[in-house]
């Protein structure tokens, strides 16, 4: 890991030294090795900051929205699935393609730091990736696990290592084009198989949990609009009195349904979840329904593309089609 | 009054078209046709207007059940506003059902300004499903209800 990120602070301090570009986005080190932040760049000396390891999760292409408000090219480090969503918001035309250079990133997966907790480990100081196999070092001694069992859920059904736009891409391990990828719909089809009631007791048991502090809408690329319907306080889900009524329900409905078919399946919003609510299941359902309703769609595969809920066909199928088609 | 199953009254709200449904259900008037009192028309300009968040807020407020009701696929006033209805609903309604909560409750149909037969026999069939239904107690929010 060290390689690449000398390799991607060089690219960088040059593109900035020559001036073609004004500002470059990548992540810096938080206030734990296992919380990597966005961070923009301006100068070689910031540069130093700058990293990339198996936490450097967050999606990076909502920042740049803000940024491609300013004058000069922006430079940002993508993962193969972050591209996705830098192509999904130039589609939508929040960002201008003209300003950005995209250097595409290899990556080795994203490690999520509750399975680590989960393995009853603390006092983190440190890890070490050895490629199939991961080596978390504590004030305790280190341990070693696979490292398919620390990985993101995100990052367990990995959608390619393709990346879908790119200026250039630093790929300086061939091991890492590699896909894993399992069926990411399994769950949901696993929910949809059970009973009504089973399925409205798993997710009010869920959803109840949250605790409203809207971090999966801040997070997602697809949700930037400058006026959200969630910050109206007449809309009738911005209270958060009780955690028992529909108001959760209907919030995740609303936050879910407002990306159908923009939403890039990018999973932040179940990664950054301080409750660990699987959102992207939501997410998921809708990309489920209508790849088989209305045909494959990809979102972020390309820029030009129209998603599902803006275009029709005049043999769509009827809502009742809900009804008829049994279970779910 | 308690209420039980006996004297259970449903709530139902219906988005009606302007160009079409709301015609329909004027025509169901004029024509003498019967359809239940229980049934709250709302009228939109079109079948597309009804943002899917109307319905989850008329549940939230204590309805018993919803319906859309456009012009038939093709003959939207708009040319096509009621194909991006359609695929909205579906989605929504697929999405509900996801979450457990009962798929007779929500309904869309296509009912033109000439249907007014077609409008009360429909009106009267949902209220019939809904009242054997029961109370919407999955979507109901306390806070909400008078």
């Amino acid at each position: 890991m060290q390689e690449i990120i000398s390799v991607m602070k060089e690219k960088a301090a040059k593109l900035l030294a020559e001036g073609q570009v004004r500002c470059v986005l990548g992540w810096k080190r938080g206030e734990f090795f296992y919380e990597s932040t966005p961070a923009v760049f301006e100068s070689a000396e910031e540069l130093e900051e700058l990293v990339y390891d198996d936490f450097c999760g967050p999606n990076l292409a909502k920042y740049l929205i803000r940024e491609c408000a300013k004058e000069g090219k922006i430079l940002v480090f993508a993962k193969p699935c972050d591209t996705y969503s830098i192509n999904a918001l130039i589609r939508e035309h929040r960002v201008d393609r003209e300003k950005l250079y995209v250097v595409g990133v290899e990556c080795a997966g994203n490690l999520d730091v509750n399975k680590i907790r989960a393995k009853g480990l603390t006092g983190l100081v440190g890890f070490e990736d050895n490629g199939d196999t991961v080596t978390v070092k504590t004030l305790y001694g280190d341990e070693t696990f696979e490292k398919g069992e620390l990985l993101l859920e995100r990052c367990l059904c990995c959608k390619g290592k393709e990346h879908k736009i790119a200026d250039e891409t630093i790929v300086l391990n061939e091991e890492n084009t590699k896909t894993v990828g399992a069926d990411r719909f399994s769950e949901v089809a696993r929910l949809e198989e059970m009973t009504a009631d089973e399925r409205f007791e798993y997710w009010r048991e869920q959803l109840s949990r949250c605790i409203r502090c809207n971090a999966c809408r801040n997070v997602c690329p697809a949700c930037s609009c400058i006026k959200c319907v969630f910050d109206n306080d007449d809309s009738g889900i911005a209270s958060k009195a009780n955690t028992d009524t529909f108001e959760e329900n209907m919030f995740h409905i609303i936050r879910a349904f407002h990306v159908t078919g923009r939403c890039t399946d990018c999973g932040e919003c179940s990664r950054v979840c301080p409750q660990n609510i699987p959102l992207q299941l939501l997410n998921r359902k809708f990309i489920k329904d209508y790849n088989e309703l209305y045909g494959e769609y990809v979102s972020g595969e390309d820029s030009e593309s129209k998603p599902p809920l803006l275009t029709f066909t005049q043999e769509d199928a009827e809502p009742s089609i809900v009804k008829e088609r049994g279970n779910c | 009054m308690q209420v039980n199953e006996k004297n259970f009254q449903p709530k139902i709200v219906a988005f009606c078209c302007n160009w079409c449904s709301y015609a329909g259900a004027d025509l169901a008037g004029t024509g003498r046709l019967n359809y239940p009192a229980n049934v709250k028309v709302i009228r939109v300009p079109c079948s597309c207007r009804v943002n899917p968040m109307f319905i989850l807020r008329a549940f939230q407020k204590g309805a018993d059940g919803v319906i859309i009701a456009g012009c038939h696929p093709g003959d939207c006033h708009y040319s096509t506003g009621n194909y991006y209805a359609r695929r909205r609903m579906t989605l929504l309604f697929s999405m509900l059902d996801y979450l457990g909560i009962e798929r007779e409750r929500t309904r869309v149909e296509w009912i033109s300004a000439a249907e007014g037969a077609k409008f009360a026999a429909t009106m009267n069939e949902f209220v019939a499903q809904i009242t054997e239904l029961g109370e919407n107690k999955r979507l109901e929010d306390l806070r909400c209800k008078k």
